[in-house]
């Protein structure tokens, strides 16, 4: 046994942890939010933080699996275990299909036209009423079960919903850490050479730009079936910049930074109920400042701080 | 299809069309001059209007009073805007730079809701509301405001590109930066000079749409998304071509909407964008240049 | 081993090389050498795909792979390095070279995700084959070193130990020597030659002449986009032509 995985077992124990801690069934509901948003968070996160493309569309993706799941199951009566893996499949394709022309762009086109594909989804599940609801959203979607155990309340999401999330930690850190990973940042630093050692840079991005959008798909998924009610205002482009925001606060490039900046942004709104609705300016301020005064976000950027600061205070001494 | 409802859409989507065309040109020329794809544009041209509203409401002044003082004040942000963010960045990457701009239009967004909450706001038109016949279409006064300023804007814009000094050294850092760095252009003054006069036309922009399309805190992101498109269609030019794309995005938009759907109006110009981008990334009209993308 | 005829390249109306010609055999070390802007780097960035020409054909082991992207010149088994070498500086140095590897492992996206056995194995073969190859350049004390954090020499050999890890039949190498003090350089010939030894062909783009007169089998000889000559080091030496490119027209 490695150190990552005593790592991770460590970190698995302590969220499993939680509801024995917490009795309350409100931040039960919140830690719920963590999860799935550590979900999103990770699938953005390998494609920005590891193959270095951005992407503010990613909420399309999301409410793209949400609406097929929910469809699927809340009209056409399906099992969520099978419209689940349909949904993610189809949102996986679609996205493998996107990627092709998409990802040919670099940089602030890429931003743009992953943006302009956001929009388009967001106005889809607006306008196509007979299928999505439009606006006023899509109710009676059903919670998952397995046999006679329904997930219909808090605590049992919160156990679905991270065995899912712990499940996903492990497998990204396991591609991270692979063939896979180490590619995915050799094209990052530079594209050229590691294309002259015999890597594919745009197969591999397209199949990285598909995967976080299979992640970004369940995630969907497992939205609608623990709300059981969705609608096209969780799925615009405010939401791609929120998941931006977690992954560059938590530090692009870590799987647990991703859970960190998730958390942070799912929990501080919780804290301060009374600026609700300004949480907007937060969310701006965090990114400028991240970005100015700590790009490699919190996991990595406070112990460079605390490092810096304790050399300083050694200089004084010496 | 009647031809009097066909030339009504195209009158409206062309005065649409001339707003989205000040938009993009704003895009472009900051682009132009330092390879930044400006968030925040949009929100500049959401400045225009809501300071407009305030300094008609709060301060009381004439309208004629009010525009050039919220123009002023838009512009001073984005000065602003590029003194605290931009230029401080130790990292300027693609990313970092789309994410800061990112950052900055949220902020700016976010302060403008505190400021003046999430309601819709109207500003009175510049000169009566009594439509005017054209044809058998009829337009507004205000559309006619609209085409006149872009028209002027852009004739300005022209002057001050091609027959003054700084203009000149701007054009000069569009072509290649370090080489006008080396003949003493002062390159991040250009930068600056770049964001004042996006800014500026943002906010133009903004004033002289919101007495047709009304405004609130979060009219920039549509707004400014749809003159990139138009900047996208121009290739990127800061000059006429990016003018024809946002008379191509406002007619087809107008167009759209009423012949297909309203609801899918705002995917229209979004639709264009991915297919220019795919296909013809240089633009409709450019040859194609491959260091674009 | 590798064969370029005819090759033009046009940029905008200006001629960076026209109709080059030349062939490689296997085994040799050969430089390319020639005054500063007379297409050296272009004609590399053209055979090893990083270019397409704007006519002309490249032959790698009698197989036309001209207009081929690089990842696929490089699994056809031709490698590169850059004269400002080109380092994953994010990585370790280990993983730099480990990076070099990829063709050799074939595990997908699931398998690495579900650590299945064989990706785990597959990925221990990795680490000792890359351990391999930074003992070959003489650096293993750095695998655990971020490759951003080297000196210039080190990356050098860094670059040249992740080429090998290709394991290709030719690798290019774009003015090895540059930015190397003489010490390194001395070092440098005789890795070089120890590539050939293991049956690689060589071929530089150097400007250090006592380096390639030194090492290489044959010279190629480029002026102004032409070639201007092709021999073993002695004729080249002996070359009028050479000369007078080299020196200016004295006469």
């Amino acid at each position: 046994m490695n150190r990552d995985m005593i790592k991770f077992l460590g970190f698995a124990a302590l969220i499993l942890a939680v509801p024995f801690a917490l009795s309350g069934g409100y931040l039960m509901n919140v830690l719920v939010f963590v999860g799935i948003h550590t979900m999103l968070a990770i699938g953005l996160n390998l494609l920005l933080g590891y193959a270095g493309q951005i992407s503010l569309g990613h909420a399309g993706f999301f409410g793209l699996g949400a609406y097929l799941s929910g469809i699927l199951t809340a009209t056409y009566g399906w099992n969520p275990w099978l419209a689940m893996p349909l949904a993610a499949a189809v949102v996986g394709g679609l996205a493998f299909l996107i990627g092709f022309p998409i990802l040919k762009l670099k940089g602030h086109y890429l931003a743009m036209a992953t943006l302009g594909m956001g929009i388009i989804m967001y106005i889809t599940f607006n306008e196509t009423i007979g299928l999505t609801g439009g606006p006023s959203g899509l109710s009676g979607i059903p919670n998952i079960a397995i046999g006679s155990l329904t997930f219909d309340s808090d605590k049992k999401n919160f156990y679905l919903i991270w065995s899912f999330t712990l499940g996903m930690i492990l497998l990204t850190l396991n591609l991270a850490n692979s063939r896979i990973g180490r590619a995915l940042r050799a094209v990052h630093d530079s594209e050229v050479a590691a294309q002259v050692l015999g890597i594919n840079a745009r197969l591999l991005k397209v199949q990285i730009f598909a995967l976080s959008a299979v992640i970004s798909s369940i995630a969907g998924s497992l939205y609608a079936h623990t709300m059981t009610f969705i609608s096209p205002a969780s799925f615009g482009f405010n939401f791609s910049v929120e998941l931006l925001t977690m992954v560059v606060i938590g530090g692009l490039g870590s799987i647990y930074g991703s859970f960190l900046g998730a958390a942070l942004l799912t929990l501080l709104p919780e804290f301060l109920r009374a600026a609700q609705d300004y949480d907007i300016i937060i969310y701006g301020a965090m990114l400028m400042m991240m970005v100015m005064f700590m790009p490699r976000g919190l996991v990595r950027g406070v112990p460079d701080l605390l490092r810096k600061l304790l050399k300083k205070r050694g200089g004084k001494h010496a | 299809m009647q031809f009097d409802q066909l030339l009504q859409y195209v009158l409206s989507g062309l005065s649409t069309g001339a707003i989205y065309a000040l938009i993009g040109i704003g895009f472009s020329i900051i682009y132009n001059a330092t390879g930044i794809i400006n968030f925040a544009q949009g929100e500049f041209v959401m400045l225009g209007g809501m300071l407009t509203l305030l300094f008609l409401d709060s301060c009381k002044l004439p309208l004629w009073a009010a525009i050039p003082c919220a123009i002023a004040v838009s512009t001073a942000s984005g000065m602003l805007f590029e003194r605290l963010a931009i230029r401080p960045l130790r990292q300027p990457t693609p990313i970092n730079l789309v994410i800061i701009t990112i950052g900055g239009s949220i902020l700016i967004r976010g302060l403008s809701m505190l400021l003046w909450g999430k309601d819709t706001h109207a500003i009175p038109p510049f000169s009566g509301e009594e439509p005017i016949a054209v044809g058998g279409a009829t337009i507004l006064p205000q559309h006619i405001w609209i085409l006149g300023i872009t028209l002027l804007i852009i004739a300005a814009n022209k002057f001050y590109f091609y027959h003054t000094i700084s203009g000149k050294a701007m054009r000069a850092c569009a072509y290649n930066r370090r080489a006008a760095g080396l003949v003493g252009i002062d390159v991040r003054r250009m930068v600056l000079f770049s964001f004042i006069i996006s800014s500026a036309m943002g906010s133009v922009a903004g004033i002289i749409v919101a007495p047709l399309t009304m405004t609130a805190y979060d009219v920039g992101v549509m707004l400014g998304l749809k003159g990139f498109c138009a900047a996208i269609i121009g290739g990127m030019s800061s000059g006429g071509a990016t003018v024809v794309g946002g008379l191509i995005l406002g007619i087809l938009e107008s167009l759209g909407a009423g012949l297909i759907s309203s609801g899918y109006k705002d995917a229209i110009a979004f639709i264009i964008l991915l297919l220019i981008l795919f296909i013809r990334p240089q633009g409709l009209f450019g040859k194609a240049q491959s260091e674009r993308v | 081993m590798l064969e370029v005829s005819g090759i033009t390249q046009i940029f905008g109306g200006v001629t960076a090389l026209e109709d080059v010609s030349f062939s490689i055999k296997k085994g040799d070390i050969t430089g390319v050498i020639g005054p500063n802007g007379a297409g050296k780097t272009t004609l590399f960035n053209i055979i090893s795909g990083i270019y397409t020409q704007s006519s002309g054909h490249v032959l790698l082991n009698n197989v036309d792979v001209s207009g081929q992207p690089p990842e696929k010149l490089a699994r056809l088994g031709m490698v590169r390095t850059f004269q400002n070498i080109e380092l994953f500086g994010g990585m370790t140095v280990l993983e730099n070279v480990m990076v070099g590897l990829h063709t050799k492992s074939s595990s997908g996206l699931l398998a690495c995700s579900l650590r299945m056995p064989w990706s785990r194995s597959e990925e221990l073969n990795i680490r000792t084959a890359a351990l391999k190859w930074l003992e070959f350049t003489g650096i293993s004390e750095l695998a655990e070193v971020t490759a951003g954090n080297i000196s210039f020499g080190k990356g050098r050999l860094l670059e040249i130990a992740r080429a090998l890890a290709v394991e290709p039949g030719i690798i290019l190498m774009d003015e090895p020597a540059a930015g190397l003090n003489s010490r390194e350089t001395l070092g440098l010939a005789r890795l070089i030659q120890r590539i050939r030894d293991l049956g690689i062909t060589v071929v530089l783009v150097e400007h250090d002449m006592d380096l390639v007169m030194d090492i290489c089998d044959r010279l190629l000889v480029l002026n102004l986009g032409r070639k201007l000559a092709e021999g073993t080091p002695q004729e080249i030496q002996e070359n009028r032509e050479v000369i007078a490119a080299y020196l200016g027209d004295a006469d």
